[in-house]
């Protein structure tokens, strides 16, 4: 469960994030929509920690992403954008060694990486070093780093970026396997196929606040527009500073 | 403590496998070093070596005008050979740098001998040259010679004895040994450990900074349930590992390197033992941590690869400059120079390459700030790793 209310973000004079407010609970899946520049990342990135707010606060799971970083960051699993990874380990090594950094024990840490390797589907090189893999290789071993402590919580800043169709593909059955779950899954993405086809709860974000926060069909009644894209457009519009 | 341990673990074995941090650290900086130092100090012994032993060819302009003369300057391994046509041609081989040294005997040389006025005799070198001058020094040490026996027969002829020409007896007392004599040479050697030190470590700083920035790992990894202090810790003791296999291997390499110079022929006994070997890496093993702290640190400012390595290249010539200061004013060792890093590992090394007692203050005060620096400046990285602004 991530609750985020009223969280500002300035850099210098740019302001990333003024004023978003959202919840995205357990069971379901929350997606942030909106164009480049919007916010988006900033305000994952104060989800995952790596950021602080200027104000406002966020809590993953009842845990505060300022005062308590250290249990929220244990709660969550997150994927940043365009995450690397370290070319002279394998696939293998890669996740391995989040799973120590997690606090594994090193009995349990091969059990784990074999079960998440079989997850995502990985098996077929994930003995191989990682340089050179194709970018769909790349986010799923990404991926599997970023589960392999098993949290309640899962971040993921644009996933889907650069990935061909099948990896597309088995990219939202995990999702929707995690959703499954009854994990809380909270990613963000500009595509709105991506977002329609998965998603239970829309946040749609425009210049650093939340224009609309509801279901598909509720957005498009909100909006009186049939085609969701069509309602992205008007909500984004309306939100245009005078 | 599990953390570092992990975070270490993982970048041994990362870099371990990056060709481009083995070659700098396992190679560059171990092998070049003492590669260079032994060409170098080979080279200069070959030339010392070779101007005394080697017959010098002197190109002279009227040697028939003074043969008792050429006679003495073959009984001194100059070889009389003959010179440009007159005196222009002389000054312009001299200056296009055909010939080092010409000498000129004018043809009233024997008449003013015979009369008993000094009798010139005309030298022509280019003294900017320091080969040239070596030879000239050689010519008119042995014209002086010749001037001194000429002197001594007149006065004997005359009946005084040829010792009032010299009133003082010189008697040079030279307390230097043979180690001492070395210190000079292999004063330098300390940089090159130092050198090959930060070498070893200096892709690793860059690679745990700004290259796991770069590479987009950095954002991903500070998302884990771990602090950053532990992070950096992990990352600064690898640095460490590898900069102390550096110096290891360059120290090691240096030994042998040794063995391949004739350095007994400058007179010269390095006190370099395998002993002193070790002392040498225990001195400067205090000097990693702060070297491993300082390329970090400043790695950590750096947007980016290319940025960091500029950067760090100057850290690498940072140490040199105490160095050179306290070379170039030839200063004693003293108290206060051993709480300067790279200063108080330099004068130490060289005493004992001396093969001199060393003080035992002066070795506690160098261990004591280098790793008090040292732990600031990790501190400090640790500080800098807390900063949102780390992740560019």
């Amino acid at each position: 469960m991530i609750r985020v209310s009223d969280i500002h973000k300035s850099f210098g004079d740019v302001r990333a994030v003024s004023g978003i407010s959202f919840d995205a609970p357990d069971g379901k899946i929350t997606g942030l929509l909106g164009p480049n520049g919007a916010g988006k990342s900033t305000t994952l990135r104060i989800l995952y920690t790596v950021l602080k707010p200027d104000a406002g606060s966020a809590t993953i799971d009842g845990a505060d992403v300022v005062t308590h970083s250290l249990d929220a960051r244990r709660r969550i699993g997150a994927l940043p954008h365009g995450a690397g990874l370290y070319p002279h380990l394998t696939a293998r090594e890669n996740i391995a060694y989040y799973a120590a950094l997690c606090g594994l024990s090193c009995d349990s840490i091969e059990e784990r990486v074999d079960n998440i390797v079989e997850l995502l589907d990985i098996g077929d090189f994930a003995e191989r070093r990682t340089k050179g893999f194709s970018q769909g290789q790349r986010t799923k071993v990404a991926i599997a780093r970023s589960l392999v402590h098993d949290p309640q919580n899962i971040i993921l800043d644009e996933p889907s970026n650069g990935l061909d169709v099948m990896a597309t593909r088995s990219l939202r059955e995990l999702i929707l396997k995690l959703k499954d779950a009854g994990r809380c899954v909270l990613f963000s993405s500009h595509v709105m196929q991506e977002i329609i086809a998965l998603c239970d709860d829309i946040v749609i974000i425009a210049h650093g606040k939340v224009a609309i926060h509801d279901t598909a069909d509720g957005i498009r009644n909100q909006t009186g527009c049939d085609d969701l894209e069509d309602a992205f457009v008007k909500a984004i519009l309306e939100m245009e500073p005078a | 403590m599990r953390t570092p341990v992990t975070v270490f673990k993982k970048e041994v074995l990362d870099n371990f496998r990056d060709r481009r941090t083995l070659i700098s650290a396992l190679l560059m900086g171990p092998l070049f070093g003492p590669l260079l130092f032994a060409f170098v100090i080979n080279l200069s012994i070959e030339r010392s070596l070779s101007d005394v032993d080697k017959t010098l060819d002197l190109p002279v302009i009227g040697s028939e005008n003074a043969s008792n003369l050429m006679r003495y300057l073959q009984s001194r391994n100059i070889d009389v050979v003959a010179g440009p046509s007159d005196r222009e041609a002389a000054l312009d081989a001299v200056r296009t740098g055909t010939h080092d040294v010409v000498v000129i005997v004018p043809a009233e040389y024997g008449q003013q001998l015979a009369d008993g006025i000094p009798a010139r005799v005309e030298l022509i070198s280019d003294q900017a040259n320091a080969q040239a001058g070596r030879k000239a020094r050689r010519v008119r040490d042995a014209l002086r010679g010749y001037s001194r026996q000429i002197a001594a027969l007149r006065l004997s002829a005359r009946g005084v004895s040829p010792s009032v020409m010299r009133p003082l007896n010189i008697d040079d007392v030279d307390l230097s040994t043979p180690s001492g004599r070395s210190a000079i040479l292999l004063g330098m050697m300390s940089y090159f450990f130092i050198f090959a030190l930060l070498m070893g470590g200096m892709y690793l700083a860059i690679d745990t900074t700004a290259g796991e920035r770069e590479r987009g790992s950095l954002e991903p990894l500070l998302a884990l349930p771990v602090t950053r202090d532990q992070l950096i810790l992990g990352k600064i003791a690898a640095t460490c590992v590898f900069m102390a296999l550096s110096l290891a291997l360059s120290l090691g390499s240096f030994f042998f390197a040794l063995k391949f110079i004739p350095l007994q022929q400058l007179g010269m006994t390095p006190n370099f033992g395998p002993d002193v070997l070790l002392a040498t890496f225990l001195i400067l093993s205090p000097f990693i941590l702060l070297g491993a702290a300082v390329m970090t640190l400043v790695a950590s400012f750096t947007k980016s690869y290319k940025e960091a390595q500029t950067w760090l290249s100057i850290v690498l010539l940072a140490p040199t400059l105490p160095i050179l200061i306290v070379s170039i004013l030839t200063l004693r060792p003293r108290l206060e120079f051993m709480f300067v890093p790279s200063l108080s590992q330099h004068l130490l090394l060289v005493d004992m390459v001396k093969n001199e007692p060393l003080n035992a203050l002066h070795v506690g005060i160098s261990v004591t700030s280098t790793l008090a620096i040292g732990a600031v400046l990790t501190w400090l990285c640790a500080r800098l790793y807390r900063r949102e602004g780390l992740l560019g």
